[in-house]
């Protein structure tokens, strides 16, 4: 089960158990939903394509008291509507989670109006933005419940590049995954999995970041005394840096960031593709580390 | 009562600063004053109850009317208004949900009211809670696509406890035509209506479709 299939099942059984919930779609992923049970579709409801809209009904469901999950593609949920998202439910202080699929370049041959690499810098601009990026399926479903009912507005970037295991998350915190010595590499979501073939033998802590906003930097200080700092993400590089820096202002600290690079990257092809020409492999993970700590 | 009327325009005066959006201001005086005295169902001492009417509005500019109407019933004190766009005042160009008794949305970048009350319908209508809401937008307003987005959305869902009130005073550049044809277009029971008399805003403020939303068109000539 992938994350998208994975969102299906945890709302739709969320749904079952909190008359709050409502899921509200633009058309995408309106055909994996179940409408066997009435109660439950009375409540997730697609209304068109109309992003605008889409999360402005959603504010109006907050303001009802209601809990409204608002779904698409990247760039149709985060970059189209994103005034929306600012002003009805940062603005209001209303709460509402936004769940987008179709991450970076995981739609690689659909071209760059269905890449959304630019989601998570943008939505880490709005005050009181929860930011979550998990990196399997079963992640999502933790990170989710653990969450969805907490009043804040939530961002869950759900992705087809995917860990080869589960490994054990908790909404908000940073998870240890091995200490050294040289440096402290933080993995977001998705690239845990290639993060840790790219350090193998290597004397560096690995920390797990599946929760970005709140960043957890009494875990990332407490972890680590190293000044070299890794950042691997999967989305435009360098979206956590400012935490980092905030979490870190005791030390002097170097910082490299491995991420998709700001650049117009108007190939199709595999999403493997884009991660090989792009360095986003382990191996070449590993080079950009091996080359910054040399430095 | 033509009384309380006046003194709420003597309100308006309590409030400076804004003089760009006067006319936006006065454009919706006589909507804004029938839909409070005469329309809605609110408790002005608990204004979030659940069993109340709710009002959106849409176009956000040039509030002073909407502070002086929620001033003149209770919802705040009339010297509140005084304050207006200062530091401290609860008062800003355009409403913040957060700080205005009454006011049920923030509001100012144009073409966010209407669908946040589409989804405040739709919301009462998962509740069984049969009270309605009302927006009101401008007719520049219209220009913004997220509009067009609404009233088809409103006129498919077949919204019957919405309301939008359209005031045109023929700010939009594009030529917009008859707009309340347009809202029938798109499904919704349409009617224009003389935007400075209150018994035409009355009688089509009070009429509430069984099956479609309403759109009220009030003309306001200059």
């Amino acid at each position: 089960m992938n994350m998208r299939q994975q969102m299906v099942k945890t709302l739709e059984d969320l749904a079952k158990q909190d008359e709050r919930l409502v899921v509200l779609l633009a058309a995408i992923s309106n055909s994996l939903f179940s409408k066997d049970n009435p109660h439950i579709a009375r409540r997730v409801i697609n209304l068109g394509i109309m992003e605008q809209t889409l999360i402005s009904v959603g504010a109006g469901f907050a303001l009802e008291g209601f809990i409204p999950v608002m779904h698409s593609f990247a760039p149709f949920l985060v970059e189209r509507p994103f005034e929306q998202i600012k002003d009805d439910f940062v603005y209001q202080q209303l709460s509402g989670k936004f769940i987008s699929t179709g991450a970076s370049y995981d739609y690689s041959v659909e071209g760059m109006t269905h890449h959304g690499p630019g989601d998570v810098a943008l939505m880490h601009t709005l005050p009181g933005m929860q930011v979550v990026v998990p990196g399997t399926a079963q992640e999502f479903d933790i990170l989710f419940r653990a969450s969805y009912a907490n009043g804040a507005n939530t961002y869950y970037r759900l992705s087809e590049s995917a860990n080869p295991f589960n490994s054990p998350v908790r909404f908000g915190k940073l998870e240890v995954v091995k200490q050294g010595n040289e440096a402290a590499v933080i993995a977001v979501g998705p690239m845990l999995g290639r993060t840790l073939a790219a350090v193998e033998g290597m004397d560096v802590t690995v920390l797990y970041c599946t929760t970005l906003a709140p960043f957890d930097g009494e875990t990332l200080r407490a972890a680590s005394a190293s000044s070299n700092i890794v950042l691997v993400e999967p989305y435009y590089e360098g979206a956590l840096v400012r935490d980092i820096c905030h979490a870190l202002q005791s030390r002097l600290i170097r910082v490299e960031t491995i991420g998709v690079p700001y650049r117009v990257l108007n190939h199709y092809g595999e999403p493997e593709e884009h991660d090989a020409h792009l360095g986003l492999t382990p191996e070449g993970i590993r080079s950009r580390i091996e080359r910054f700590l040399e430095q | 009562m033509t009384g309380d009327f006046e003194q709420v325009k003597h309100l308006i005066t309590y409030m400076t600063g804004d003089e760009k959006h006067d006319e936006s201001s006065n454009s919706t005086l006589d909507v804004l004053w029938v839909l409070y005295d005469r329309v809605m169902r609110y408790d002005p001492k608990n204004p979030r109850m659940e069993q109340r009417d709710r009002f959106v509005l849409s176009k956000g500019h040039g509030p002073e009317a909407f502070y002086a109407v929620l001033a003149h019933k209770g919802f705040f004190p009339k010297e509140e208004l005084k304050t207006f766009m200062q530091w401290d005042s609860i008062l800003g160009a355009h409403p913040d949900r957060n700080k205005v008794p009454g006011a049920e949305t923030s509001t100012g970048s144009l073409g966010h009211g209407l669908p946040m009350a589409i989804g405040m319908a739709m919301a009462l209508q998962l509740k069984e809670n049969d009270r309605r809401v009302f927006a009101l937008i401008g007719d520049g307003e219209c220009n913004e696509g997220s509009i067009w987005e609404s009233i088809l959305l409103a006129g498919s869902r077949k919204l019957n406890n919405l309301t939008t009130i359209v005031i045109n005073n023929f700010t939009s550049a594009p030529d917009l035509g008859d707009i309340a044809e347009k809202f029938a277009a798109f499904g919704w029971h349409a009617t224009t209506v003389n935007g400075r008399d209150h018994e035409q805003i009355y009688a089509a403020l009070t009429y509430q479709d069984e099956a479609r939303p309403t759109a009220v068109v009030a003309l306001i000539h200059k």
